[in-house]
């Protein structure tokens, strides 16, 4: 087979159109650089009527939302879940790994929680306090000024609360609480954990006219038809090329490899196209990965040559290592006070409007890195696993479980809008031997070498976890709730969720100033191929108990506004 | 749609080894023939194959067992006063695509209608739908409620299939027009939310600390473009 090579040089080509690599393509493409952005799946914009599913009854469908083709219900805009079609990831012996992957222009942005919280002083220097893991590069006052801009930007809801490590930003207003949450808000204080408004990418207000402004369906992990949430397609890429940017999009495209010359420098990557199965190369002078932290560490390990025998970046061994995700844990209770709701429309945001931020000092606790509380319930729209027994609610108020009839007819309602959930999502410490590298086994359909995962917990996030659901289990009592469920034991983890699960996949090409201890410099350019830059997750050195995407936004754009620096440099 | 339409263009326009692109409107014209009975609910290519290869498919349950389905379906929901019963709003229809879709209900399903007419035959002599009113209303009676210390061991598989059965006929009831209604859900449209009812407040006896809602969003201010002076503090 002869590959098939492109004739334009592009100034940069972007891998990935996520947060990360859409940001790229942005900046680049306003710089007035020439970009091809290549994405492994299709084409996708919120507003195609074709693909939509926000605003959909669940009547409109056979299956009434159920999970069977979509991991999170048929109505979650996330072509591609755990599995991929075609292209299977293994695991090590004994360990787990969960990968979500999104094969859409946009990537996961267009069905992610939209909590955009950003990384505070502490977080970049958590060894310092604690001796684990490792201290980034750089600092909160480095990333500052982005943050600040990608808020104008974008658009993010919150409050000013003058906590230091959880820092303020523009925000716009908050939404109110709903019921639930104000149950939660007595419940958390009578306890002494804090609780504030969240911070969600959001339009509660208009920051553009290309933009529309939230209407409350809840339903931003359908993506929204007015662009009023955050996704890459609608707030990143779409404008870029409506403001006339040279962006060329190759969608269906799945990127193999990097390739490199004599000098180990990239001249582009090759990728194979989906609809015709062949391989074709596109030449760059400056390559950007934003694939997924585990889908750049695989690139980069099936970039081989004679410079670079180990996987290009890789010369420390260090690509794929560090692995890490976010720690997810959770409890439900049932609310008595919140059974026979006089109901009325209460769809909110699409996510939570209150949450906490993590409130203790873990130098009094037995697990070194802390988390935040995410609070779900109230009267949701029903779909597929409504009223799945509904009827055992019974046991708390002294009545008969099962049933049928008018009186099951009269539980159902009776219940709705009584369940409140809180859920956990902490730091866990990176680790050198929690990995993904490829296996040489295994290829996937289009004959790339696969991905590997060897991951395990330790007892830092066990314990974590076990504290999670003893403050839960707490703050649902302080609420006047019934716990739900057995109490998780040491047994099964005290409910940690496996790792992968919360989709929070960072770590795996560290940033650093020692090449032998990381992949990418400060400025999350490769060490060892100064026109390779990384804008996804991969160079986190460590996590924070944040959600990572506003922290991969404001690094990519400060990122590519350096490569648009040292391009008119003639750096690069 | 127009921006839509330019940004295809452009793709269309671009792409190295074009040649995967062109061809496309035949292809398209193509699925819409295929595809032209399917619920319209945004599905991907693979899906709609999914969908029409579950809605074509010879039907699972013989007529016996629907016949039994439907009269089970309208035991766990009756009609009550203007809300229709199960059967009227398709719960056994909506069972028979999920068996398809999720085939692991299938012998679950299958083996408990066995299961009941087998009882009804030992205790009756006939099938559970040959069976009087009250003679049905017996036998579920046994089965309707858990059994957690196995005081009727023998009841068991019945309590499992009819649990499974009243959660998807709830499922399948309560996610249709006319369960909502009963319900009361009335969302999943255009709103402005902006806070709860003051009754409902009331009602819960709890209220909106002042100093939180200053932080909250004024909905007559929403159209009105964001602007914050240095000090982060929204000024619009």
């Amino acid at each position: 087979m002869q590959i098939k090579e492109s004739p334009k040089t592009y100034d940069a080509i972007i891998v990935g159109s996520g947060a990360g690599g859409g940001m790229s393509a942005n900046i680049l493409s306003e710089a007035g650089l020439k970009v091809a952005l290549v994405e492994a799946g299709p084409y996708f914009d919120p507003k195609d009527p074709e693909t939509m599913t926000q605003l959909k009854w669940p009547w409109e469908s056979p299956r009434r939302g159920a999970g069977t083709k979509r991991a999170f219900g048929e109505f979650d805009m996330s072509w591609g879940d755990w599995e991929v079609k075609g292209e299977p990831y293994t695991h090590a012996e004994g360990t787990k790994f969960m990968w979500w992957r999104s094969r859409m222009l946009g990537g996961r942005t267009n069905h992610w929680g939209r909590i955009s919280l950003r990384f505070g002083p502490k977080d970049f220097k958590h060894k310092d306090i604690d001796g684990l893991g490792e201290n980034w590069p750089i600092s909160y006052d480095d990333v500052k000024p982005y943050y600040d801009r990608l808020d104008k930007m974008i658009g993010v809801f919150g409050s000013k609360e003058n906590r230091y490590n959880d820092p303020d930003g523009y925000f716009l207003p908050a939404p109110k609480p709903r019921l639930h949450e104000l149950y939660y808000i007595k419940g958390a204080r009578k306890v002494g954990v804090d609780v504030i408004p969240s911070r969600l990418s959001i339009l509660t207000k208009r920051i553009n006219k290309e933009r529309g402004v939230c209407f409350y369906c809840s339903q931003c992990n359908r993506s929204c038809r007015v662009y009023g949430d955050f996704s890459s397609g609608s707030c990143l890429i779409f404008p870029a090329i409506k403001n006339g940017g040279q962006i060329d999009l190759y969608t269906d495209s799945m990127v193999k490899n990097v390739i490199t010359n004599d000098e180990g420098l990239a001249t582009g990557v090759s990728y194979i196209n989906k609809k015709d199965r062949k391989e074709y190369t596109l030449k760059g002078r400056v390559v950007v990965l934003g694939a997924s932290a585990c889908s750049t560490a695989r690139i980069l390990l099936n970039s081989k040559s004679s410079q670079h025998p180990n996987g290009l970046g890789n010369s420390s061994d260090i690509v794929g290592r560090y692995l890490h995700d976010s720690t997810g844990a959770g409890r439900m209770g049932f609310i008595p006070d919140l059974m026979n709701r006089k109901t009325y429309n209460e769809d909110g945001v699409g996510g939570m409007h209150v949450y906490s931020p993590w409130w203790l000092d873990n130098k009094k606790l037995d697990f070194p890195r802390g988390y935040h509380i995410e609070i779900w319930g109230g009267m949701g729209m029903p779909s597929y696993g409504f009223g799945f027994n509904t009827s055992e609610l019974n046991k708390y108020v002294g009545e008969q479980i099962g049933g049928y009839g008018d009186k099951l007819r009269d539980d159902v309602k009776r219940f709705y809008g009584s369940v409140i959930g809180l859920s956990g999502r902490g730091e866990s410490i990176a680790m050198y031997d929690n990995r993904c590298e490829l296996d040489p086994h295994t290829v996937d359909q289009w004959g790339i070498p696969v991905l590997r995962f060897n991951y395990k917990w330790s007892d830092y996030e066990r314990n974590q976890a076990r504290h999670m659901t003893n403050t839960f289990d707490e703050i649902l009592e302080a609420m006047g709730a019934k716990v739900l469920g057995d109490k998780p034991t040491k047994e099964n983890d005290y409910g940690l969720l496996a790792p992968g699960q919360i989709i929070h996949e960072v770590g795996t090409t560290r940033m650093g100033n020692d090449p032998k201890k990381s992949v990418t410099n400060r400025m999350q350019q490769l060490h060892d191929s100064k026109n390779v830059f990384i804008v996804d997750g991969g160079p986190f050195t460590s996590q924070a108990d944040k959600n990572c995407t506003w922290t991969i936004l404001a690094l990519s754009m400060r990122t590519s506004e350096y490569i648009v620096e040292e391009f008119n440099k003639k750096n690069l | 749609m127009k921006r839509r339409e330019s940004l295809k263009g452009l793709l269309i326009g671009t792409v190295a080894g074009a040649t995967a692109m062109t061809g496309c409107k035949t292809d398209k014209q193509i699925k819409e023939t295929i595809y032209k009975d399917l619920p319209d609910y945004g599905r991907t290519p693979e899906e709609k194959d999914w969908d029409k290869k579950i809605l074509e498919a010879e039907p699972f349950f013989n007529k016996h067992e629907m016949e039994t389905l439907s009269i089970l379906c309208d035991i766990i929901l009756p009609r009550k006063g203007d809300h229709p019963s199960a059967t009227e709003v398709k719960v056994p229809e909506f069972i028979e695509f999920i068996v398809k879709d999720m085939p692991d209900n299938q012998l679950p399903l299958r083996g408990g209608l066995m299961w009941l007419d087998t009882e009804t035959n030992r205790r009756y002599n006939k099938q559970f739908s040959s069976c009087s009113k009250q003679e049905r209303i017996t036998v579920i009676e046994d089965i309707a409620y858990p059994d957690p210390d196995l005081q009727k061991p023998a009841m068991s598989p019945g309590i499992s299939f009819f649990n499974r059965l009243r959660n998807l006929t709830l499922t399948g009831y309560y996610t249709t027009k006319e369960g909502f209604k009963d319900l009361g859900y009335l969302g999943n449209t255009p709103n402005v939310w902006d806070g709860v009812p003051q009754e409902v407040l009331s009602e819960h006896d709890v209220q909106y600390d002042p100093e939180w809602i200053a932080k909250c969003v004024d909905q007559s201010k929403r159209d009105i473009i964001a602007q914050w002076d240095e000090k982060m503090n929204l000024i619009s």
